[in-house]
Order: structure tokens, then C-alpha cells, then sequence
């Protein structure tokens, strides 16, 4: 039971924080519970079918489907994180209450919930298919005593319940500051999972360079590990990253940072002319 | 969106070229996982060429064959049998284990 427990808990970890993270940085915004559960029911949609058409996944592109899919959903959730973060670093204010127009920045607070909806779905749909066949399979075995589906279920509970932690303790910052907060653990979710998304081009062998790890600090923390694998979901942590892993983590903060400082710049820029 | 899908498809594309070249002169390497055994205990691979590890999973309990050295993991519902195409290895000892049974490890050597 403890085992299954572990398993189906450590599956929904990333998942679980992501959501966290996606609720928090867009409170305020009209209509994101919306965006989000559409995120989460696309997201567990699309787990269910990957895990129905695992094999046929696999096979395609000489073996290489599989990553290439991963590649393209982590990808395509990066360009999202990018979005949301430029937009906010020019609507968070408002958004946070010192600006009084909030009327324009709510209204296309669609999109960025939009975005950040794809990003959830994402996160789902790359953890789940794996858990859907775990879970199915302790179902569909009849081997197992409900035991073990107790302890499975208790680990996706415990996960969902480490989302509401994640989203309660970034809430319970001052609103002056929590789009701030969820703007820099989004940086280093985007680099984390730009990073990933480059590991698995590699393994499809779609990048042949720099595929070398750097350095291994698998003996001080393991990847492995609880916190490993947290640190892993949060900041995109690695045992062993390698040359590609590291430009293209670094190359994710560079971009989004300077996508952030233009966006605010303009913005003053605009208010100061205007006024 | 366009410019994502034009680069997936591109993605796609280059893989599907490169892959016919590389079709049918692959080792293929088997393995059968069942229900926390990974059989062999020793897998013995290629090291610096291309090879398919074909992963079968013969017990009644889903699997998930994983390395956190080579970074590659497969999961796999009961009955079904999937593959892991590795580019390069460099020759050496890296451990596998099966992710849904933590008690089963293997070592994979390539040499």
C-alpha cells in the first residue's frame, strides 16, 4: 500500500506544483477557474488517449515518437510561460490593485489564462499517461487487493492536496508582491522545462551536439529523491545535466528576463506620454 | 500557434528522413520486465552505435523501465511491448530499475 502510495504520489508531484503555481499567478484574472479546469480536464483527456495509443506513440519516428510528442508539448509550454510572464510584467500591477484599469488588462486576461491553461493541460497530459497505465493497471490486473488502489488513490489525493498547500502558501503573500513571486518561479519552471524539452530532442537524436553531462551530482542530491524530484519539478533540477541542458536553461532566463524588462519599459513609457 | 505547429511539423519531417535512413540495420536488444523481475539482470548492449532496446512486459502489473543515468524511461501496461532507441552510448555500467516495482534494478552494460 505504501508503495503504491509513493508511486502515484511521486507521479503527480510536478503536475500538482505546476498547478499550484498557475493559480497563484493568475488570481485576479476573471474567468481563469474556467481556463484552468478546461487545462485539467484537457490535460487528463489527452493522458487517457497517449496512454491508449502508448505503443503506436513509440513506434512512430523509428522509436522517436514518444520524445519528439514530449519535445513538442514542453515546448509549446515554455512559449506559453514566456507569454504569460511578459504579459504580466506589464498588467501585474493593475492587476495587483495600485492601478485603477483593471477593466482593459481583465478583459485580456483571457489570453494568458488561455496560455497558462495549455501549460496545466501540458503538465497532465506528460505525467499522467503514465499514471493512467499504473492506475489502470492495478485496476485492470484484478491481482491486486484494494490495498493497493487505496494507496494509489491516497497518493493522487496527497498530490492534488500538495497543489492547495503550493497555491494557499503563495496566496498568503501580500498581493503586492505575489505576481512578483509567481513571476520568478515561473522563470525557473520555463528554463526547467526548456531544459527537459532539449533532452528529449536529444534522445530522439534530433540534436547531436552537447549531449555530454556537465557534471553529476547524483551522490549530494539524487534526482531521484523526493526533493530531488520536487526540485526537479520547481527549478527544472538535474543530476546530470548536460552541455545542451544547461545553455538552453540559462538561454530560457536570459530571453524571458529581457522579454519582461521591454515589456514593463514600454509600458512606463506609454503612461508617461499619456499623462 | 502557426509557428509551433510549422516547427513540430519540421521536427517531424527531419526525423521521418533520417529515420528511414536508419531503418532495419539496428541491433535490437530484448528485455522482459515481469511484475518486479527485469530479465536479463545484465543487459548487455552496444556501446557507440545505434540500438533498439525492445522492452516487453510480460507480468500482469504495468511497468516502467527507467534510467536516471541515461535519462530514459518507458512505461508499459500489461502484455505490451514497446522500444527505446538509443543514438550513442559510451561504453560503461548504468543502472535501470522499474519505476512502479522499486525493488527490481538491472544493470545495463555497453560495451
Amino acid at each position: 500500500m505504501i508503495g503504491a502510495f509513493v508511486i502515484a504520489f511521486r507521479e503527480v508531484i510536478e503536475a500538482g506544483l505546476i498547478i499550484g503555481i498557475v493559480l497563484a499567478a493568475t488570481r485576479g484574472i476573471a474567468g481563469r477557474g474556467r481556463w484552468i479546469g478546461l487545462g485539467v480536464v484537457g490535460g487528463l483527456a489527452g493522458a487517457c488517449l497517449v496512454a491508449l495509443f502508448a505503443e503506436a506513440i513509440s513506434d512512430a519516428f523509428e522509436g522517436a515518437g514518444q520524445d519528439i510528442l514530449n519535445a513538442a508539448v514542453l515546448g509549446t509550454a515554455v512559449l506559453m510561460l514566456i507569454w504569460h510572464n511578459t504579459w504580466m510584467s506589464r498588467h501585474g500591477r493593475e492587476l495587483a490593485g495600485e492601478l485603477k484599469a483593471a477593466g482593459d488588462s481583465v478583459r485580456r486576461g483571457e489570453t494568458t489564462s488561455a496560455a497558462l491553461a495549455f501549460v496545466v493541460g501540458a503538465a497532465i497530459l506528460r505525467e499522467g499517461a503514465e499514471l493512467v497505465l499504473f492506475l489502470y493497471g492495478l485496476v485492470a490486473s484484478g491481482t491486486s487487493g484494494p490495498d493497493l488502489q487505496i494507496g494509489a488513490l491516497a497518493g493522487v489525493g496527497a498530490g492534488v492536496l500538495m497543489s492547495a498547500v503550493s497555491y494557499f502558501g503563495l496566496a498568503a503573500i501580500p498581493t503586492r508582491y505575489v505576481f512578483s513571486v509567481t513571476s520568478a518561479l515561473i522563470i525557473f519552471l520555463a528554463a526547467g522545462l526548456a531544459a527537459q524539452a532539449a533532452q528529449f530532442l536529444t534522445n530522439a537524436g534530433l540534436i547531436t551536439v552537447l549531449d555530454r553531462p556537465l557534471w553529476n551530482t547524483a551522490n549530494v542530491l539524487s534526482e531521484g529523491s523526493m526533493v530531488g524530484r520536487v526540485l526537479h519539478a520547481l527549478v527544472g533540477y538535474t543530476d546530470r545535466p548536460t552541455g545542451l541542458q544547461v545553455i538552453v536553461y540559462l538561454g530560457t532566463i536570459l530571453v524571458m528576463v529581457a522579454l519582461m524588462q521591454w515589456s514593463s519599459a514600454d509600458k512606463r513609457r506609454r503612461t508617461l506620454r499619456t499623462a | 500557434m502557426q509557428h509551433v505547429r510549422g516547427l513540430v511539423l519540421a521536427c517531424a519531417v527531419m526525423a521521418a528522413d533520417t529515420g528511414a535512413a536508419w531503418a532495419n540495420d539496428m541491433p535490437v536488444i530484448k528485455v522482459e520486465m515481469k511484475d518486479g523481475v527485469i530479465i536479463p539482470e545484465i543487459i548487455e548492449v552496444p556501446a557507440n552505435t545505434r540500438f533498439k532496446l525492445e522492452i516487453t512486459n510480460t507480468g500482469t502489473s504495468p511497468v516502467e523501465f527507467e534510467s536516471m543515468e541515461l535519462k530514459r524511461e518507458k512505461a508499459l501496461a500489461a502484455g505490451s511491448t514497446s522500444a527505446i532507441v538509443f543514438r550513442t552510448l559510451d561504453p560503461g555500467t548504468y543502472d535501470v530499475f522499474d519505476d512502479f516495482h522499486p525493488e527490481a534494478k538491472a544493470k545495463l552494460v555497453a560495451k
